[in-house]
């Protein structure tokens, strides 16, 4: 597959009154055209901050300060502004967790959509119009005629996302990321926006970078999955493997703290302790205090990543240690 | 819109109604009696009793009411008991005056304020922005009769640039201007700072909100971020301010005319208070009030041009 965003030890950090501290700590990791790359972790540990890093939105106060990001093989982390924003929208899209406000309360749905289309594909209005109907039509929503003319407060919770959706892929960009577009969502709504963009990432072979900290979420779209920790990658793989063959304790935490509906005897088991602050100074892995299988090398030397097949990597000392565990103990991975 | 226009006519109406009540019954309990202010010291017994009798001063309080009301409807305030003038006559002589002031101030107060805060909001923790607010907050604090002693002291008697006093020119012309200049500074500074201050804060909290991270993602231009997706979300908060701030204005029109020897309806209302010249109080007021509740009709007018989520049908 052609690799679209390459991601290479990308460090972000930002300027606060405790002076710097790093949101992201040295993370790589590549989206392959027609790819849904899905990364997951805990409130915090800087999904959210990784995906703004790529797409050149940061906070005033956070920047990049090492690595690179390549956008078809072009490093895009150190564009000009102006050139930057002219990729945001034609190469790579946003949409974000929360519809209700993510859509401008006092522009109409019409001009938010052809605002895109006019800028950066420069056609008139009327044209603009009329692929903006098109595209509300993609995202299945009824009467698009009517719904371009009305205000985003006229339109459900479900409705504005797939506005948001056809605002986001309104220029055909090749990679969409998506921050937990459906989490503010129920859970019906839910499973027809991830449906959609399924089946518009196929369609428009677009790749796909989706935050989520919704373990159901991963099984339902997701080709690869990476596994954040406190600003740290600690695992990634196919879905299959991550699902099936956990080798970070991390991630094993993760998969059992997800309630399974088909095993009646499993227990929920939620992973002991908090995650660190950004502040907070942790020799050796960043997950030791809270790993019940942690011993001195883990808490004195950070582990490097171990790629154990292909293209599954996992950044733990005891990793094959933890992966016999697994398969002895009771931690037998659930989908 | 025509709707809520004529919604707010009929409040309008009920709420003149109760001001009315409101002032006529206080001028009836206040001490003072009417007709010694009418004849005056020199008035006999006898020449007391014959102006109760003509001007009904010895009906029942809802029958003196309804008899004011009743000549109200008709443009007929009654006379003032000082210097016997039509009420009415008094009041439409005075009134240009001070809207004129009012709304230059007004003028004022949206043009410094709305710049300044958007110059401080854009430029937020610029030395400008720091210059601005700190002046800003000397505007809030500072009292209007100081600050027009201190504008006519130095625009008009040192400098000679600016008249002393007086608002008799019409405001189309040269003169005209030149007067309105010092007193719609002296009134609307307070304002501007207020103004000024929403503005500033209200764009830095929506230029934080989603909708703008939004417009950014979509590759929409800086200069577009701000003036469609910021300016308008912003100025919702700074209209209800100037709204607001509409009143304290009026207010501000008695002291402000006092200083600038100002011919309007605030000094008549303070002289007429101070006289207990109850007809002209009761008129002024009914006035003031009127006004107020016009340009908060504005004000909601304006809300629903710019907010599409209101909605006062
Ligand atoms: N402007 C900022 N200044 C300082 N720290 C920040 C800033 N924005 C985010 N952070 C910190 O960066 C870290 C990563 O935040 P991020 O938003 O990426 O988390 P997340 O994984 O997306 O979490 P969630 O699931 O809650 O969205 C957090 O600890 C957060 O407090
Ligand atoms: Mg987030």
């Amino acid at each position: 597959m052609e690799t679209l965003l390459e991601v290479n030890n990308l460090v972000t950090e930002f300027r606060t009154a405790d002076g710097n501290v790093q949101a992201v700590r040295d993370v790589s990791f590549s989206v392959a055209k027609g790819e849904t790359l899905c990364i997951v972790g805990e409130s915090g540990c800087g999904k959210s901050i990784t995906s703004l890093s790529v797409i050149g939105l940061l906070p005033s106060n956070g920047s990049i300060t090492s690595g690179e990001v390549k956008y078809e093989g072009k490093p895009i982390h150190n564009l000009p502004f102006e050139q930057m924003r002219k990729m945001r929208g034609t190469k790579i899209s946003m949409i974000f967790q929360e519809p209700m406000t993510a859509l401008n309360p006092v522009l109409t749905v019409g001009y938010q959509l052809r605002e895109p289309l006019i800028l950066h594909h420069k056609i008139s209005k009327s044209a603009a119009n009329k692929q903006g109907i098109e595209l509300l039509k993609q995202v299945g929503i009824p009467y698009p005629e009517k719904r371009i003319n009305q205000y985003p407060h006229e339109l459900s919770g479900g409705m504005r996302q797939r506005v948001m959706i056809a605002i986001a892929l309104a220029c055909s960009p090749g990679l969409l990321i998506a921050d937990e577009p459906t989490t503010a969502l129920d859970v019906t709504i839910q499973a027809q926006i991830l449906d959609l963009i399924n089946e518009l990432k196929e369609k428009l072979n677009m790749g796909v970078m989706m935050i989520t900290h919704d373990m159901g979420v991963v099984a339902e779209v997701a080709d690869r999955v990476m596994v954040m920790y406190a600003g740290k990658k600690v695992e990634e793989g196919t879905v299959s493997e991550i699902f099936e063959n956990p080798k970070h304790p991390y991630t094993i935490g993760l998969l059992n703290s997800v309630p399974n509906v088909d095993d009646p005897d499993f227990e929920l088991e939620p992973i002991p302790g908090s995650m660190p602050s950004l502040t907070e100074q942790i020799s050796g892995c960043r997950f030791n205090p809270r790993c019940k299988f942690a011993t001195d090398i883990c808490r004195e030397i950070a582990p490097p990543e171990f790629s154990t097949k292909e293209g599954h990597i996992v950044s733990c000392w005891l990793h094959e240690k933890v992966e016999e565990e697994v398969k002895h103990g009771h931690l037998t991975a659930q989908i | 819109m025509i709707a809520l226009i004529v919604r707010r006519a009929i409040q309008l109406v009920f709420l003149l109604l109760g001001i009315s009540f409101l002032v006529f019954s206080s001028m009836f309990i206040a001490p003072g009696d009417p007709a010694t202010m009418v004849g005056g010291p020199t008035a006999t017994e006898s020449d007391l009793v014959a102006i109760r009798d003509n001007l009904g001063l010895n009906d029942p309080f809802l029958v003196q009411y309804g008899r004011y009301l009743g000549n109200a409807v008709q443009g007929d305030f009654g006379y003032s008991y000082q210097s016997k003038q039509s009420v009415s006559e008094a009041i439409a002589v005075r009134f240009p005056n001070t809207l004129k002031l009012a709304i230059a101030s007004m003028i004022v107060a949206i043009i410094i304020g709305i710049i300044a805060g958007l110059i401080s909001a854009l430029k937020h923790n610029s030395w400008l922005d720091v210059t601005s607010t700190t002046v800003a907050l000397a505007g809030i604090s500072i009292p209007n009769f100081w600050l027009g002693a201190i504008l006519i002291l130095v625009f008009s008697v040192n400098l000679q640039w600016l008249p002393v006093a007086g608002l008799s020119d019409p405001f189309y012309t040269w003169e005209g201007i030149k007067q309105l200049i010092l007193p719609a500074i002296t009134l609307g500074t307070g304002s501007a700072a207020m103004i000024a201050r929403m503005t500033r804060s209200s764009i830095l909290e929506v230029v934080k909100a989603d909708y703008v991270r939004t417009a950014r993602a979509k590759g929409v231009k800086e200069k577009n971020v701000i003036w469609i997706h910021t300016l308008k979300n912003a100025m919702i908060p700074v209209i209800t301010v100037i709204g607001l701030n509409f009143g304290a204005l009026l207010g501000g029109t008695i002291i402000t005319e006092k200083v600038f020897a100002i011919n309007g309806v605030g000094r008549l209302m303070i002289d007429a208070i101070a006289m207990r010249d109850f007809p002209m109080v009761q008129a002024s007021v009914l006035l003031v009030a009127t006004l107020f509740v016009v340009v908060n009709l504005i004000v909601d007018i304006v809300y629903t041009m710019i907010d599409p989520r209101i909605n006062y049908s």
